[in-house]
């Protein structure tokens, strides 16, 4: 055998040369891995299984003279059943095991902590709550649930990290997300994966997943930032939105609304997510509260995605207690 | 009619017979023509010259990827090429390739009757698919596209600096050459069938013509108007799809998938039917289930239109929408695999001989299954989370669309050749090209399984450097493929002049095309209108008291 022949440097080698297999460094990447290994086993079975019977048949029944006529064979019926019913069950195998992993690696865990990010014409633009940002850059401890909000500034783009089996498209005006959770000290590509334009192929970063101490450190050192609440806060004094959102004021006080299902005026009922409140900001008039006047104007083309998730996170901050207890 | 190529007088040279070849001369007598062969022949031409360009595209873009930095081209004219490779390859050779080819050849030869339903509707659907010809011209020449050939808003719509807008009114009128071929096809099929053709007697060519049909009529007016839109938003800003418009940038993807995903099978269903057609002839077989094989072809043209969404499942589109399109793309897995097992099955206890038709469509059978094995990895939501937008797509699709129809449209030209030129072909040279074909296409397109795996986004004008050994393999499997693309081209118009005179039926096959009409057919296809009394693939000759032509 000629691996056996190969040096453990030559195999090292190789393996850098011809990877087979990407790093797999989050808790969601080995449960991806044994379905897609699952996968290649049934691939690669029938592939096996249809080219033999091929070879076999081309070989046994090949034509031995100008004039022969085969016999007449019929197709039993259970045959035919036979080949519809087994592939069928093996689909419904792999779609309630895919689907399990999929519903599973869409719900973040209650602890998950946050990270924003923003696509732009051609980088990622990722920002920390606490207020450290980062450009092509992600930093993240290992072991810690993290959840990821994304969008776009303009076009559609794909935030995909292969070694975590993780992607979602960053929509404009929009917000998706994804979670994950690094389990292995490392430097991982970052790409983008939705077409975007010109240097869409130079929209690519890495993601570096540092030891929980090693990432407190890099939180506290670097250029020090407000924190996108408190950045957030400004802009919300800034553009004068706290003249109305006060109790008393114009516009509904807004402590405590984050999370809470509100009654809008239309009838209809959501809950108050980053979504509603960035839509409240772009439209107000589509998410207006009974028993308040459609006074506020839209923000829309005023603010970028930066500007519009600090205030979110600001709204975010002002915690459900106070409103429980306004009420 | 045991053995048909015995029992016919020998060969006539086509110079010394009247044929649809030589009824009338000139190139007005071409371009005037009401004859399905001859317009079958117009759009033969017409899409070998953009598969020509389409190649060429991809020529350029394997060579970009021989190295990570990008060996050729800057970035803005790699997305040029990628961009024009789809578009051309989908929209003018894929879409129309064995329907417009093929199928305006062989339907009435194959239901016996004289011509299509609607000759001169027939002749205007070619014109129409020039225009749109020429338009995706003007685009490329006018500074290309780089859109993808998916068009995606708001980049296509508000963000592209490039011809998008003649690009898509390219597409616009080009659909609606299928969509008029298409039912020209659907009425042809119901109302001028030979007496005896029940439908249970169709050949199973015509089972997937009709389904293909089926699909034209009702998605490519999904293709039109969504492309109208977005060259609505990009010219008059009309808020549509882009979000700063006031537009949905998602509700691009769904129009346009609902059309695109179901065009996948447009693409696929003919080559389908073509080898069923190559597998009985050259077994000497009837088919293995027909009905199986025939209704299949229905389910998959029906399922076909319910799951778009599979192309969606990154995009933020919700959890339970997720699941249900997952689900449904796994229920068109079953009728292709139902298909596989019948021709696999139709071979047992055949006689079966090796000419070139029959290599490709061996080969079909092989490539196909792995294409559609492939496919289950991204229906399956887990693992398209991962590999969606990948090599793993570009290779999966691959498999299907070059290794699946490209290889069943060569098989059915090699087949029907003949028949269309009255002329033979070398058929050691169709060997060594079928086999040529079969390898490289695997070189080139395997290693993009494993890239797609490893996290190799696909539209990457420049890669990391790990990435390069298998592009490079890629590349080199693409050169073997070019070769073997390239040896029929020259085979194939050498024989139309110094081929020798075909027989009558040179594979001893069964069907109204070859057992009833002359090769080459008449203008008018048969001198006495035949008489259907027997089933399709009916090769028992030993048996032979109960049918008679």
């Amino acid at each position: 055998m000629l691996m056996t022949v190969l040096t453990q440097t030559g195999l090292h080698e190789m393996a850098a040369l011809f990877p087979l297999q990407p790093p797999a460094a989050s808790t969601i990447a080995g449960g991806v891995d044994q379905l897609y290994y699952f996968l290649t086993g049934i691939t690669l079975f029938f592939t096996v299984l249809i080219f033999s019977i091929i070879f076999y048949f081309m070989i046994k029944y090949r034509r031995r003279s100008p004039d022969e006529m085969p016999p007449e064979t019929h197709a039993p019926l259970a045959l035919e059943l036979a080949w519809t019913l087994i592939p069928s069950a093996i689909c419904v195998v792999i779609f309630f095991w895919a689907s399990y992993l999929y519903v599973r690696n869409s719900r973040p865990p209650a602890a998950s902590s946050e990270i924003f990010v923003i696509g732009k014409q051609w980088m990622w633009h990722i920002q920390h709550p606490e207020g450290p940002r980062e450009i092509n850059e992600l930093h993240v401890p290992v072991n810690q649930p993290i959840e990821v909000t994304i969008t776009s500034q303009d076009v559609i783009h794909g935030f995909y990290i292969p070694a975590f089996r993780v992607k979602k498209d960053a929509l404009p005006g929009r917000y998706t997300s994804i979670w994950f959770e690094a389990t292995k000290v490392g430097t991982y590509h970052l790409y983008c994966t939705e077409y975007c334009g010109t240097d869409h192929s130079h929209m690519i970063g890495w993601v570096y997943v540092m030891p929980q101490s090693g990432y407190a450190a890099w939180l506290a050192g670097g250029e020090q930032n407000e924190s996108m609440s408190k950045a957030g806060e400004h802009l919300f004094s800034v553009l004068g939105c706290n003249g109305c959102h006060t109790p008393g004021g114009d516009g509904p006080p807004l402590a405590g609304i984050y999370g809470q299902t509100e009654k809008f005026a239309d009838g209809s009922a959501h809950v108050v997510d980053d979504t509603l409140i960035r839509q409240a900001i772009i439209q107000p008039d589509s998410v207006q509260l009974p028993n308040y006047k459609n006074v506020m104007p839209t923000f829309k083309g005023q603010l970028d995605e930066e500007q519009m998730l600090q205030l979110v996170a600001y709204v975010k901050s002002l915690g459900p207690q106070e409103r429980k207890n306004g009420q | 009619m045991s053995t048909a190529t015995l029992d016919l007088p020998p060969a006539v040279p086509a110079e010394s017979r009247v044929t649809y070849l030589n009824a009338t001369t000139g190139i007005k007598s071409w371009l005037l023509t009401k004859d399905h062969k001859r317009i079958g022949l117009l759009y033969l031409c017409t899409i070998t010259l953009m598969f020509m360009i389409g190649g060429l595209a991809a020529f350029f873009m394997r060579l970009q990827l021989l190295e990570p930095q990008g060996a050729l081209v800057e970035p803005e004219t790699y997305n040029k090429l990628f961009s024009i490779h789809g578009i051309i390859m989908v929209f003018f050779f894929l879409v129309p390739s064995i329907p417009a080819t093929l199928g305006n050849f062989c339907i009435p030869l194959m239901i016996g009757a004289r011509d299509v339903a609607f000759p001169k509707l027939n002749l205007l659907s070619w014109y129409i698919f020039i225009t749109g010809c020429l338009l995706a011209l003007v685009a490329i020449f006018s500074g290309g596209v780089d859109t993808g050939w998916t068009f995606y808003t708001p980049y296509s719509s508000t963000y592209s600096h490039s011809a998008v807008t003649w690009m898509a009114m390219g597409i616009f009128i080009a659909g609606f050459s299928s969509i008029l071929t298409g039912l020209n096809f659907l009425v042809t099929i119901h109302k001028m069938r030979a007496p005896g053709m029940t439908w249970f007697r169709l050949p199973l060519f015509i089972w997937s013509m009709y389904a293909t049909s089926v699909i034209f009529i009702l998605g490519t007016p999904v293709i039109a108007i969504t492309l109208f839109l977005l060259a609505l938003e990009r010219t008059l800003h009309v808020g549509i799809f882009d979000p700063a418009l006031g537009g949905d940038p998602l509700l691009f993807q769904h129009m346009f998938w609902f059309y695109s995903h179901p065009a996948v099978y447009i693409m696929i269903l003919p080559g389908m039917g073509v080898i069923s057609e190559l597998i009985t002839a050259f077994s000497r077989k009837k088919i293995f289930g027909y009905s199986f094989v025939a209704f299949s072809s229905i389910a998959i043209a029906v399922i076909s239109f319910i799951v778009w969404g599979h192309h969606m499942f990154v995009t933020g589109q919700s959890v339970y929408a997720g699941l249900i399109f997952s689900g449904l793309s796994f229920l068109v897995a079953i009728p292709s695999a139902v298909k596989v097992f019948n021709w696999t099955a139709t071979l047992y206890k055949g006689s079966i001989s090796y000419e070139a038709p029959m290599l490709y469509a061996l080969g079909f059978i092989g490539l196909f299954t792995m294409g559609g094995l492939t496919g289950l990895f991204l229906a399956a939501l887990a693992t398209d989370v991962h590999l969606n937008g990948t090599y793993f797509v570009i290779a999966h699709f691959h498999y299907i669309m070059v290794g699946g129809a490209v290889m069943a449209y060569l098989g059915g030209i090699h087949f029907w050749w003949p028949k269309i030129t009255g002329r033979l072909y070398p058929d050691l040279w169709a060997r060594i090209a079928a086999a040529l074909i079969f390898l490289g296409f695997n070189l080139t397109f395997f290693p993009q399984f494993v890239l797609g795996y490893l996290g190799m986004p696909r539209r990457y004008a420049v890669y990391p450097a790990e990435f390069q050994v298998l592009n490079v393999l890629s590349s080199a499997g693409a050169s073997i493929l070019a070769v073997g693309y390239a040896i029929p081209l020259i085979y194939l118009f050498w024989s139309m002049r110094y081929g020798p005179i075909a027989p009558q039926n040179p594979w001893g096959a069964k069907g109204l095309e070859w057992e009833a009409a002359a090769t080459p057919p008449p203008t008018e296809n048969f001198d006495v209108m035949p008489v259907v009394t027997e089933d399709a693939y009916n090769y028992q000759p030993l048996k032979g008291a109960h049918h008679s032509v």
